[in-house]
């Protein structure tokens, strides 16, 4: 538990454990997963908890343990990268191999900047460099002391998806022989696709979901998390029943004063929830559709219609609004326009059930 | 013109530069870094030579250098004579007064940093020394320079605390300054008026470098207080 003085109310409560492999700590900002990378490293003191890391003890409030960021041996990678701006690449990568022989210091720098492809770059200054070769450097300081866990708190921020995928291959080539533990924060659900592996969520200072990227997104447990795994719809209601042998349980939406049918979850009759459904899960029909597998159908009428790129946000008014994202050839096709009448169709597992 | 004079300013000013380049590093660090709450006081107390007049600060100096002050008596018993009106007393006093112009542009100097490079530093294992003199140190290079011009210029052309603290004898305490001042009164404005000019010369030379500097650096001009 951590308490920040800056901020008074600030309270982080996390109890987590990473295995070797990427595991991904996800969350508005915020939420605190700087906060939790700090503690890691030593360089912010918690109030009271404990830190280990394969046997050794790196914080122990109750023991009175408490090892100085020099002694952790734990990398950390933070946002801005902080690359020394007077020293070379070469000499920042050798900035944590003070005590190294010469020939072993030397070889071990040659070996990390060729595994992140920065070999050419070593007598430049980080002003020199271009983004993403900061980013290979600002790795390489870090991992040629061969810490015992890797910290990243967005380190990728402003890249293309190309380059950061380039750079998170380095980054999983060189852990497949290492094998340590990494925490990646990010905020990015791209850069979540990109990583695999496992994740954490971490919302006002505390976890609220772990698992693989997929359980986490897939199935919000919060609002919050929910809009930022790009839930744009989300609708109040009031549990009605639970249809057990269909693995279902029908909801009474609030606003629309109508029932869909959402998957099963923990939840009793009469209890108050919150669905969340995809604008791009969500399918639009000009007539009443007849013949569908899909359980939910809902009549409106649409509000609005907004071209963004490539798609067409339309709402659609069913008493409660809906977000539709539906292509300009489905807008030409059925002569969608604002005032006419449409059916939504949702799919019950498009439906997904979060605690409020 | 004084020659003697000009030597002993140039020789006290060296002497006092070099002193407050090694009291005012650990001190500049301490308080640009220290999270101590009543770190204010000690600010306070260092910017002290800024505003009092220097008659005043050169008087206690007197006071704490003579033969009941607590540094005569230390001087004393260490050396064998007394700290007042010599060399040695006029370098302490300077010092003092010259203190701030040291520390404050070191502290902006050091309060730039982006605090994220001494956390980088500290997780691969660096401790305090060596994030200072590998890291703080280099990147705080213009303002070491600033540091070290002002408090040499500043020294040199210093007059109330020498007057009150070194008194006016030739060779030891006569300074530049009080030359100029001793010429001006027994009317010899010529020479007055070369020395006069020198100084002139040399301060504006001094301060135009610290500016060029600290431009060329790509950084505002380390003085905060001469904003004011």
């Amino acid at each position: 538990m951590y308490r920040d003085e800056a901020v008074p109310e600030f309270l982080l409560d996390v109890k987590l454990e990473a295995p070797p492999g990427i595991t991904i700590v996800f969350g508005p900002s915020g939420a605190g997963k700087s906060t939790v990378l700090d503690c890691i490293a030593g360089l912010t003191q918690p109030d009271s908890g404990a830190i280990a890391i394969g046997g050794t003890v790196l914080l122990d409030s109750e023991k009175k343990v408490n090892l100085r960021p020099q002694r952790r041996q734990i990398a950390y990678v933070f946002q801005n990268l902080a690359l020394f701006p007077h020293m070379t690449v070469e000499r920042n990568v050798a900035y944590g191999l003070p005590d190294a022989a010469a020939h072993a210091k030397a070889d071990r720098i040659a070996e990390i900047l060729q595994m992140f492809h920065v070999e050419a770059l070593r007598g430049r200054k980080p002003h020199e460099i271009s983004g993403g070769e900061k980013q290979r450097v600002a790795l390489a300081r870090s991992l040629v002391t061969l810490p015992r866990a890797l910290l990243l708190d967005e380190p990728l921020t402003g890249l293309d998806a190309e380059l950061k995928g380039s750079i998170i291959n380095d980054l999983r080539a060189w852990n497949s022989a290492h094998k340590i533990p990494i925490l990646y924060v990010t905020h990015s659900r791209e850069e979540v696709d990109a990583l695999g592996e496992r994740m954490i969520a971490l919302e006002h200072g505390k976890i609220v979901s772990e698992g693989t990227p997929r359980e986490v997104l897939e199935a919000p447990r919060r609002r919050r998390l929910a809009q930022a795994a790009g839930f744009e719809n989300l609708l109040n209601g009031t549990v009605m029943d639970l249809r057990e042998p269909d693995g279902v349980m029908r909801v009474r939406l609030a606003e629309a004063g109508c029932e869909i049918e959402v998957p099963l979850g923990h939840a009793a009759p009469g209890d108050r929830i919150i669905v969340a459904i995809r604008a791009g899960d969500i399918l639009l029909a000009s007539e009443v559709p007849k013949g569908l597998s899909a359980r939910n159908v809902l009549e409106g009428k649409i509000a609005s219609m907004e071209r963004r790129g490539a798609l067409v946000v339309a709402r659609v008014d069913c008493g409660a609004v809906f977000s539709v994202h539906v292509t300009p050839g489905a807008v030409r096709a059925l002569e969608l326009a604002v005032e006419k009448k449409v059916w939504l169709v949702l799919k019950t597992h498009s439906c997904h059930f979060v605690e409020d | 013109m004084n020659v003697e004079a000009l030597v002993l300013s140039a020789r006290l000013a060296v002497c006092v530069s070099a002193i407050l380049f090694v009291i005012g590093l650990p001190l500049a660090y301490w308080l640009a870094y220290s999270r101590w709450r009543w770190k204010f006081v000690l600010e306070a107390v260092v910017a002290l030579p800024l505003v009092l007049p220097p008659t005043v600060l050169g008087f206690y100096m007197l006071l704490a250098m003579g033969p009941r002050g607590v540094l005569g008596k230390v001087w004393h018993a260490a050396f064998g004579h007394g700290l007042a009106f010599t060399f040695a007393g006029l370098v302490i006093a300077s010092a003092l007064y010259s203190l701030p112009f040291a520390v404050q542009p070191l502290i902006a100097s050091f309060e730039t940093i982006d605090r994220k490079l001494l956390d980088a530093s500290a997780v691969l294992g660096a401790g305090r020394l060596r994030t200072f003199f590998r890291v703080i140190l280099p990147l705080s290079i213009p303002g070491i320079i600033t540091a070290l011009v002002l408090s040499f210029a500043h020294t040199l052309g210093e007059f109330g605390v020498v007057l009150m603290v070194g008194g006016n004898l030739a060779g030891v305490t006569r300074t530049v300054s009080i030359d100029i001042y001793d010429r001006a009164q027994s009317l010899d404005y010529a020479g007055a008026g070369q020395t006069a000019l020198l100084l002139l010369v040399i301060s504006f030379a001094v301060l135009s470098a610290v500016y060029g500097i600290n431009r060329r650096m790509g950084r505002r001009a380390l003085m905060p207080w001469a904003a004011q």
